[in-house]
């Protein structure tokens, strides 16, 4: 993307609720804050996946923890966000902390594995949770509040804390993927026996990087369990890992923008198959609606097979041609 | 706690994890072999159920349906094999997760559009009673037929790997696939009849659990997931490895879901006991694996020398 371009794209989005609100269609001012939100948690999971190299198969552990601390806060009557994210910030970091520390020792598939094992633990633990609802989940009377006069229970006011604590998470990402830690970074991700021999302390790296976007998981966890003001263990589901690493992919691994344009493409995707009949599609197969997953699954196939760059690649290809 | 209960847990650990085994089976020579993660292993697990539930339907009989629908799945395989799979030989690994995570959707919506969300499948009529087998223990015969079942398939499938050519084959490309390669062997044209073998594994199990758990979209996700962690704890691409590891995580699996609660109420008070025992149960086969990994990071019998 050229250097005008996020700006435009702000712009875009600053503007976007203006003229939602002129045609009352808050239906969408909600399904963009969900973007938003799949988007921050897509993009912290790029930093380990498409720039640190680190195939994690557990990000949704992450997203879930930083979910559901925020959820229990506010059931216990803290409304406060101020307390309530920076918590939920907190908790992701330590589980990513516990859950890099050991698996980050392994290579390969395997690291794949323990990563997947581990989010299948606390994906069991939560659902043990009965006080919390257990597996049925557990509803908030409200959204978190902010404070400030803002009122985070409107659409309209969710929209841009949405849109700000993406916007920070690219910002975050930007300025870390050229400062000298993204550099070591992603010369491990390329080699790390080189790394390690030129003296960059590999392991410590790998963490702090992992710790990184579990912060950035919890955070989008915590904001997308006050979205919709309910929450279930499904957020942990290791299907819910591979979604968000078909974001990452789709997008573009290993590109700024890859979780933000994956999350959209992926989210729009499914919306728009379930949620705008096309004529044609529907006198061939008539319930085609209700099977949005069969689309988004070929589409991602295609993908994966055909364009492995990602969209941001394809985009960023047809540049250079 | 009585001995009789013991005897009864162990028998249904023993039973789930020859269960666990068709399916590790199969998952860990592809992974051996071709160096290939097949999340869609899962949904190879459903198929053979749905098509075991629809042949029982249709033949009126247990036995003739869940026979039917190994081969039928076993073909399902192989095509799955020919047209997708091949390619993903020679990509990394976060390709296959991937690909395989979208034919998990494609196939679990195919499903739902031919079958529906579930279908029925009951334990035969003559198979339903329950077997004296101990003087004041009763054990339900379905369950004995799945152990014998279980047993049967797992030894023919030890001989084929241990004791003919096309096993010396196998094992032969899963300690080193370009030796093997060099040697001569068409790994091509074994790879799509192992994927066939793993695949008619598959439906034994999903025909076998089918109504024990239920045949529904999504009923192999989370028995993946345990497949997974047995071939990591048996080492990948070996078949004894998987052995013990499935019997190892089914086991500690019904055991510590049986007896953990138990065990924390006699240490801590009923409160803390009832809802940490049942928590710390499910996690049980986890922590093994991370344990094992810890100690043995090939696992425990690495194929690989």
């Amino acid at each position: 993307m050229g250097r005008a371009a996020p700006w435009i794209v702000l712009a875009l989005a600053l503007t976007f609720p203006l003229a939602m609100q002129a045609e009352h269609q808050t239906y969408y001012l909600s399904f963009a804050s969900r973007i938003f939100i799949y988007a921050l948690a897509a993009t912290s999971l790029n930093l380990i996946l498409g720039y640190g190299g680190m195939i994690s198969f557990g990000h949704a552990a992450f997203v879930g923890t930083g979910a559901y601390v925020s959820s229990i806060l506010l059931s216990e009557g803290v409304a406060s966000a101020w307390i309530g994210w920076p918590a939920a910030v907190a908790a992701s970091s330590l589980a990513a902390l516990v859950i890099g520390a050991v698996s980050l020792r392994t290579r390969g598939v395997y690291f794949i594995m323990i990563t997947l094992a581990f989010a299948q633990m606390v994906f069991f633990l939560v659902n043990s949770m009965k006080a919390y609802g257990g597996d049925e989940g557990l509803s908030l009377r409200e959204r978190a509040s902010l404070g400030l006069g803002v009122d985070l229970g409107s659409d309209f006011a969710f929209y841009y804390a949405a849109l700000a604590a993406l916007a920070a998470g690219l910002y975050g990402l930007h300025r870390l993927a050229h400062s000298r830690f993204g550099r070591v970074i992603q010369a491990i991700r390329e080699n790390e026996e080189r790394a390690e021999a030129i003296g960059f302390p590999v392991y410590r790296c790998k963490l702090v990087c992992f710790v990184i976007a579990g912060a950035a998981g919890g955070l989008a966890g915590a904001l997308l369990a006050s979205h919709g003001k309910y929450v279930n263990p499904n957020v942990l589901h290791w299907t819910q890992s591979g979604t968000l690493m078909m974001m990452v992919i789709m997008g573009g691994a290993g590109r700024l923008w890859g979780g933000v344009i994956g999350a959209a493409a992926l989210l729009g995707l499914e919306d728009l198959i379930a949620n705008h009949r096309v004529d044609w599609l529907a006198a061939i197969f008539p319930n085609y609606q209700q099977h949005a997953s069969l689309g988004v699954g070929t589409v991602l196939l295609a993908i994966v097979l055909f364009a492995p760059q990602g969209i941001a690649g394809m985009l960023a290809r047809k540049k250079h041609a | 706690m009585s001995w009789i209960l013991i005897v009864e847990q162990s028998l249904n650990g023993l039973q789930f994890g020859l269960m666990l085994f068709l399916l590790a089976a199969g998952l860990t020579l592809v992974f051996g072999i071709m160096d290939m993660i097949n999340l869609a292993h899962g949904s190879l697990y459903m198929l053979g159920a749905f098509l075991a539930a629809t042949l029982v339907q249709a033949t009126g009989s247990f036995a003739a349906g869940v026979l039917l629908a190994i081969p039928a799945t076993a073909l399902l395989g192989m095509l799955l094999e020919m047209s997708v799979l091949r390619t993903l030989y020679a990509r990394d690994h976060l390709s296959q997760v991937l690909a395989t995570f979208a034919l998990i959707l494609i196939l679990n919506e195919a499903v739902r559009i031919i079958w529906g969300p579930d279908m029925p499948l009951s334990v035969p009529a003559a198979l339903s009673g329950p077997v004296q087998l101990l003087p004041g223990m009763v054990y339900p015969a379905y369950r004995l037929l799945i152990i014998g079942v279980g047993a049967a398939v797992a030894g023919a499938l030890y001989l084929l790997v241990a004791r003919t050519r096309i096993g010396m084959l196998v094992r032969a490309g899963a300690s080193n696939r370009e030796m093997a390669l060099a040697m001569g062997v068409n790994i091509r044209r074994l790879f799509t009849l192992l994927f066939g073998v793993g695949a008619g594994l598959c439906a034994v199990a999903g025909a076998l659990l089918g109504p024990l758990f239920a045949v529904q979209v999504g009923m192999g996700e989370n028995i993946l997931i345990l497949a997974f962690v047995v071939i990591v704890i048996g080492g990948i691409g070996s078949i004894r490895g998987a052995l013990v590891g499935s019997l190892l995580v089914g086991v500690v699996d019904t055991i510590g879901r049986a007896f953990l609660p138990l065990l924390f109420g006699i240490f801590f008070q009923p409160r803390v006991a009832s809802a940490a025992g049942p928590a710390i149960a499910s996690v049980l086969v986890y922590l093994l694996m991370a344990v094992v990994l810890y100690i043995k990071p090939q696992g425990l019998f690495p194929a690989r020398g």
